[in-house]
């Protein structure tokens, strides 16, 4: 994927149930995002930035509106233009407000069962996994239950387990939200890190401002709507 | 990885405690099985064992063992002279009702006719045929009696010589097997009260009759002991059984003796027919319908704990659907889990059923048809309730796992 753009989302509305019950959760939301470019997504509650995410994530299909990854037409309205699961699993890495880590797997099987569905050897996959954990600090936990893990350990496995198959797009909801402010920076920076590196795309979901200087681009949504781009260069006064 | 086999490692007691409750369920009904099976073996066991080719009964009746059957015992010596026969013997066969050392007692009683037939042809575990015309039995192991024990049936007290295993009457009961003229005096045992009654009331008869006036001896002679006054029968048999000569024509013999207007012949297989279609017909209806209802019920309460199991799952499940695991991925979590639970709880149905069942009153016989019937309902089941859950896993959305 040589596209300029990880993800270009073109007037994208939602609406949630019918009727009376009708709530229009986003409307006409579009976003570029270059690859290797950092962006935040603030706003407050309720303003549909959960449901912005999980419709670039490709789990929450928009009503209407389209969304390109790497500059492909993946979603046009709730008609999928490809396989949504095989997608995701290529090229789209998620860390959840709450680590969502599969109860039953250890902390480095949660991140080694997302390297072997993506069709790595068992073995591959766990010296991939232990690599990707000791990177985030949270090798020396490998093989406890995530019930037996802190919050940010938890955090952080779940951050492992997002990046392992280095996917194009990582979309964070949140993932600091159980994370002290240092951690949370940490998380942040590693993210940054991950984009700048790879050249992925990365949205974050954030209400942490501490940390704002580690985007490069910062977006606000309102009631369901996406303000507009707003350059780190041009918050930061220039030294 | 084996997320089937991590999600039991991770829960293990539970899996193991469903597994027990499964195959305690699956224990009840292949017991069931086992009831009916041998309800019906019971039945005509002792048909089978006797081996004879032929029943002959008294007109009109379906005896000896759906109805009382009386025959004369000379019966056996007419039989002889028909062509093609081997030989003939008596039938006695009755169920006492006894107290023994203090407990109820109760024994299918089957006369042998000695000399010629000492039980030698038993399924003898422990002692030796019977040895002597009178005063010794061989019991079941049913019966809970030891070799060498006493025990008292009517005025005499009767030794136990041998052992058998298995061999029980159609309604179950363990059999007691005497010489004809043991059984018989068992049978037809009656108090010396009565035998005094009896006597003088044919002292009486006979006072009051004209021979008795003109011929006074004769009145001497009605007051001995019955079996010395030579125009009292011998007390009447069951049933007279019949093997045949090798190579005889059973047809033949049947046809001759369907002639004679005081007696009723039957095959082997018309009186097996008969046990079945009649003594044990209801209890064998009954408990094999409560068994059919006991396998439906068990199947759906094992299709109710399998489902639950994914339902429990399901987060799980909508998180690897997040991550892009594939539906075989899915799938094989769920089916694996099922067809699991299903070995592990038949194993240990069949495992504890081999321990208990053997503990029952009566046998429980599980035969092999039964027991593949049921792996096939608890695979069939597994199956099924795996495709619920996987229909389950299929309908959540991968969002789920963000809510
Ligand atoms: N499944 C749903 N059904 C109906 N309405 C929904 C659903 N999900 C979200 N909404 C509504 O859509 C709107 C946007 O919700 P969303 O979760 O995107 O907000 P958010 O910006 O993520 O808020 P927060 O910061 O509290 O997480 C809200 O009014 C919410 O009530
Ligand atoms: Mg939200």
């Amino acid at each position: 994927m040589d596209h300029k753009f990880a993800i270009e989302t073109h007037q994208m509305t939602k609406v949630y149930g019918s009727g009376n019950t009708e709530v229009i959760a986003m409307h006409d939301a579009t976003m570029n995002v270059e690859r290797g470019e950092v962006v935040a997504l603030l706003g407050p509650s309720g303003a549909g930035k959960s449901t912005f995410l999980t419709a670039i994530g490709l789990i929450n299909p928009p009503t209407s509106g389209q969304i390109f990854i790497g500059g492909q037409l993946i979603l046009d309205g709730p008609q999928s233009h490809t396989n949504l699961r095989t997608f995701r699993k290529q090229h789209i890495g998620f860390v959840f407000q709450k680590a969502n880590l599969i109860p039953f797997l250890t902390a480095i099987e949660n991140v080694q069962v997302a390297l072997e569905i993506n069709g790595n050897s068992p073995r591959a996959a766990r010296k991939e996994a232990l690599a990707l954990m000791d990177y985030l600090g949270v090798a020396d936990r490998a093989n406890g239950l995530p019930n037996t893990l802190s919050g940010g350990q938890q955090q952080r496995v779940a951050v492992a387990r997002a990046l392992a198959n280095k996917p194009s797009v990582i979309l964070a909801d949140e993932p600091t939200a159980a994370l002290d402010g240092h951690r949370g920076r940490q998380v942040m920076e590693l993210f940054a890190q991950v984009a700048h590196e790879r050249g992925a795309g990365v949205v974050v979901v954030t209400h942490d401002h501490r940390a704002l200087d580690v985007f490069d681009t910062i977006y606000e949504m309102e009631d369901g709507a996406m303000g507009p781009k707003k350059r780190q260069s041009d918050l930061m006064p220039s030294h | 990885m084996n997320l089937a086999i991590k999600d039991i490692q991770h829960s293990l007691g539970r899996f193991a405690l469903t597994a027990l409750g499964i195959g305690m369920l699956l224990m009840v009904v292949m017991g069931m099985g086992g009831i009916y099976r041998g309800i019906e073996k019971d039945a005509t066991l002792l048909i089978d064992r006797l081996g004879a080719d032929l029943w002959v009964v008294q007109r009109d009746t379906r005896g000896p063992f759906a109805e009382v059957s009386r025959v004369p015992a000379n019966l056996i010596h007419r039989m002889l002279a028909v062509p093609g026969v081997k030989s003939a013997r008596e039938f006695v066969y009755h169920t006492v009702q006894r107290e023994h050392q203090g407990k109820l007692f109760r024994m299918a009683i089957l006369g042998l006719s000695w000399p010629e037939d000492n039980g030698a042809w038993l399924p003898l575990t422990s002692g030796r045929p019977l040895g002597a015309s009178h005063y010794e039995m061989i019991a079941d192991k049913s019966l809970g009696l030891g070799l060498g024990q006493r025990v008292r049936l009517g005025k005499e007290t009767y030794t136990v010589v041998g052992i058998t295993t298995s061999m029980m009457g159609s309604s179950g009961d363990g059999l007691g097997f005497f010489t004809v003229a043991d059984s018989q005096a068992i049978q037809f045992n009656t108090s010396n009260e009565a035998i005094r009654l009896e006597r003088a009331a044919r002292l009486a008869r006979g006072e009051r009759s004209e021979l008795g006036t003109n011929q006074p001896s004769l009145l001497e002679q009605a007051i001995k002991p019955a079996y010395e006054l030579p125009s009292t029968a011998k007390p009447q048999i069951s049933a007279v059984i019949v093997h045949l000569s090798p190579g005889a024509d059973a047809q033949r013999v049947v046809e001759i003796v369907s002639g004679w207007r005081d007696v009723t012949i039957y095959t082997q297989q018309g009186q097996e027919t008969l046990l079945l279609r009649g003594t044990v017909e209801k209890v064998r209806k009954q408990i094999g319908l409560f068994r059919v209802l006991l396998t439906v019920i068990a199947g759906i309460v094992m299709a109710l704990i399998l489902y639950t199991l994914t339902l429990d799952k399901i987060h799980s499940i909508a998180l690897l659907k997040l991550i892009g695991a594939p539906d075989r991925m899915i799938l094989g979590l769920i089916m694996q889990q099922a067809l699991f639970l299903g070995t592990l709880g038949y194993a240990v149905a069949y495992i504890l059923g081999r321990k208990i069942f053997p503990m029952f009153p009566r046998r429980v016989i599980l035969t092999n048809e039964d027991l593949f019937m049921l792996g096939w309902i608890v695979l069939g089941i597994s199956v099924a309730s795996s495709f619920l859950g996987i229909w389950k896993a299929t309908q959540v959305s991968p969002n789920e796992a963000v809510a």
